[in-house]
């Protein structure tokens, strides 16, 4: 028997991908769960174990900011879960429907803001909604509505909300677009059957596209879910690094930023940054898990 | 863009050539003042030239915001300039730790120096101070002298006189009284806590005893100021909450605004903004006739590179830093920054002049937080920013602030414990 002859051209061609993103991913990642074993102690760096954990958790000061800022993700994901994607599948239904006009443009007009930057984004929200010079409190006093004005993003309880929202409107087109190439897939035969049965309309919807775009909606939530928990730049830009007002729009993102960077005379701190991007890679690979073993694998399939 | 770097590359390249032919010693200062460097090559650097024969002088800023960065490893590779601009407190205090600055205090011109305007580049105990204290940013109030006329009002000297004062606005009308807002947080802190805190704690005399653990922030003195604080949020505009430092510069500067709690930076700025005439005055104090104090507040400093090959010649330069010349040509070509030197200097801008002028009434001091008691976490200057929006919203009482700030100083602030 001849010994197998190694398979060179598997390694050349899996190399330069493997290469790049062990350099630029696998490394960083591992070396940042590795830096937040350490601290820096009279400009030593020190081997402390799960010191760093203990403070982020324990410590009153930390703490307190760590379960805030976790508690304001919780809650700018789930107001993305229950506006972003309901709306999304909303739009998409609409817009796969066979008679409505300038279908392509509507989508178009829907989906712009998912490309633009977060800043143009931030900025442009921030000025609508001024109290001052935004478009925002003369438009509800054209309606008569000024007494509802209040300059949400300066008020601790509407802030992350607002921000949120402001979030959904950038992003909703990219649930709208996967639930719309969802619903493009379903076969018309299905749709004729379902009609010869008596399902039509708003029961088509509900008895047979529903269940057959299950999927694709579960994997929005999850994008949704890691978007969300990784997000950082929208509340850096419009409300700065310490997530004002008083910590009310301080997610786990600037929640890190602050402390790995430092922030005006704070000096920077990378070993507790580190703690603390190590437990936003936990929480999320956590919720991850979940979905996969979970919720996708009970998740029923339909041959289409 | 391109163009100007093209000036520069030819501006560099002249200097180049005319140190060429000379037996010359070049100095190269390093800065994060990029916005000043016409400043330097038009006026400061022909003024030292032509008393200095012999040594010339080259001024290479960067941005400011990787100032620090660019420094530090330029520092690490040798290959930094003569002269170092140095940040105040301690982004310079470790570099002269890590023997980057040469300690400077045998220096005679040091003596032209007050012991406040030092404090920024010394160590803790004071004994090596190793920059040349070079511009300082004054606090106080700027206001409409126009508004003030229109409604036949005083500049308010007692905190009596300032709240009557916005009274009168809020009741007219036609101006919101104090362009102010608390989204960027920094300025409630800034323009008002620090603004009109030095009186409450006798300047120098409290911001040293809170350093040494003599007084606390729960102490009335350092209280008292946010119960003032809550009084403001009464004359500011609508939805202040989520007004930001550029919509109170510009609702001040389109003249819609009578007072603004301002720093000395902004003078020329508004200079070029307002068409109405402003003037400035200080923190009013409690009673008239008290001692007044002013946050006069180091801001730029200027010393050596240990690594320097010329010594002698960085030196010559530095003790002109301090000489009265310089500070007549620094404050005038950028009026709101303030020479420290204890030198008479003659100040043109009448705007700039009125803060310039209370340096002979009032006690100087420096902000509160900004020496050795921001170093640990929870970092007490960021802390006061947030006491202090939420002074201005009344969201907490003056008192709850004070405690929850004490707490967090004296969680890893020995003094304080």
């Amino acid at each position: 028997m001849q010994p197998r002859r190694i398979r060179w051209h598997i390694v050349v061609f899996l190399a330069p991908a493997v290469l790049v993103y062990t350099a630029v991913m696998i490394f960083p990642l591992f070396n940042t769960l590795r830096l937040a074993l350490y601290s820096r102690i009279d400009q030593e760096r020190i081997f402390v174990g799960l010191e760093n954990f203990r403070t982020l958790f324990f410590d009153p000061f930390w703490a307190e900011q760590f379960w805030n800022a976790l508690g304001n993700n919780f809650w700018f994901f789930i107001v993305h879960m229950l506006v972003q994607n309901p709306i999304g599948v909303a739009l998409a239904a609409i817009l796969s429907h066979p008679r409505l006009r300038f279908a392509a443009l509507y989508r178009s007009a829907i989906f712009i803001p998912t490309i633009l930057s977060f800043v143009i984004v931030g900025f442009a929200w921030k000025l609508i909604l001024s109290p001052i010079w935004g478009i925002a409190p003369s438009m509800l006093d054209m309606v008569g509505l000024k007494s509802l004005f209040a300059p949400w993003l300066g008020k601790e309880e509407y802030a992350l909300t607002t921000l949120a929202m402001v979030s959904v409107w950038q992003f909703v087109g990219i649930p709208m677009m996967l639930i719309y190439a969802a619903l493009l897939t379903i076969p018309e035969e299905i749709l004729e059957a379902g009609e010869i049965d008596g399902i039509t309309g708003f029961a088509a919807f509900w008895k047979i596209k529903l269940p057959l775009i299950l999927p694709s909606i579960g994997i929005i939530s999850i994008l949704t879910f890691v978007g969300n928990f990784n997000a950082f730049d929208l509340i850096y830009t419009t409300q700065g690094a310490l997530a004002g007002p008083d910590f009310s729009t301080d997610i786990l993102g600037t929640f890190m930023y602050r402390t790995f960077f430092g922030f005006q005379l704070q000096l920077g701190d990378p070993h507790m940054g580190s703690a603390i991007a190590s437990a936003m890679f936990a929480i999320i690979l956590v919720g991850v898990c979940i979905y996969l073993f979970g919720i996708q694998t009970r998740m029923r399939r339909y041959q289409m | 863009m391109t163009r100007n770097i093209l000036k520069m590359a030819l501006a560099s390249t002249a200097l180049v050539a005319s140190t060429a032919y000379a037996d010359d010693v070049t100095l190269i200062i390093e800065s994060w003042r990029n916005d000043d460097l016409a400043l330097w090559q038009e006026k400061i650097i022909p003024a030292f030239e032509a008393e200095n024969p012999g040594i010339k002088v080259k001024f290479t800023p960067s941005a400011p915001a990787e100032y620090n960065a660019v420094l530090n490893s330029k520092l690490e590779a040798g290959s930094a300039g003569d002269l170092i601009t140095c940040r105040p407190f301690d982004a310079s205090l470790a570099l002269y730790d890590a023997g980057h600055l040469s300690d400077l205090s045998d220096m005679e011109a040091m003596g032209n120096f007050s012991d406040v305007a030092k404090s920024a580049w010394q160590t803790d105990d004071g004994s090596a101070s190793f920059c040349v204290p070079m511009a300082s940013v004054i606090h106080g109030f700027i206001y409409n002298k126009d508004a003030f006329a229109e409604l036949g009002l005083e500049v308010p000297q007692t905190e009596a006189e300032f709240f009557a004062a916005l009274d009168a606005f809020k009741e007219e009308g036609s101006y919101i009284p104090m362009a102010m807002g608390t989204n960027d947080q920094w300025e409630a802190a800034t323009m008002g806590y620090n603004n009109i805190g030095p009186n409450y704690w006798k300047g120098e005399e409290g911001r040293r005893a809170l350093i040494a653990g003599e007084q606390k922030l729960t102490d009335a003195q350092w209280v008292a100021p946010y119960a003032t604080l809550a009084k403001w949020s009464a004359y500011l505009g609508d939805g202040y909450e989520a007004q930001t430092y550029p919509d109170s510069q510009n609702l001040f500067t389109l003249g819609r605004a009578a007072v603004y709690p301002a720093g000395s930076w902004e003078v020329s700025g508004f200079n070029n903004l307002a068409d109405f005439e402003m003037g400035a005055f200080k923190p009013p104090v409690m009673n008239a006739g008290d001692t007044c104090y002013i946050s006069d507040h180091t801001d730029i400093g200027i010393g050596m590179n240990a690594a320097s090959a010329n010594p002698e010649a960085a030196r010559t330069f530095l003790a002109w830093v301090g000489s009265s010349e310089f500070a007549t040509i620094f404050a005038n070509a950028l009026p709101g920054f303030y020479p420290l030197s204890n030198a008479p200097v003659e100040i043109e801008d009448p705007l700039a002049k009125d803060f310039i002028s209370w340096r002979d009434e009032c006690e100087s001091t420096i902000r509160s937080t900004y020496q050795i008691l921001s170093r640990g976490t929870p970092n007490l200057e960021n802390d006061t920013w947030g006491a202090s929006v939420a002074a201005i919203k009344g969201t907490e009482t003056p008192e709850a602030l004070g405690a929850k700030l004490q707490d967090g100083l004296a969680s890893w602030y020995a003094p304080q414990q």
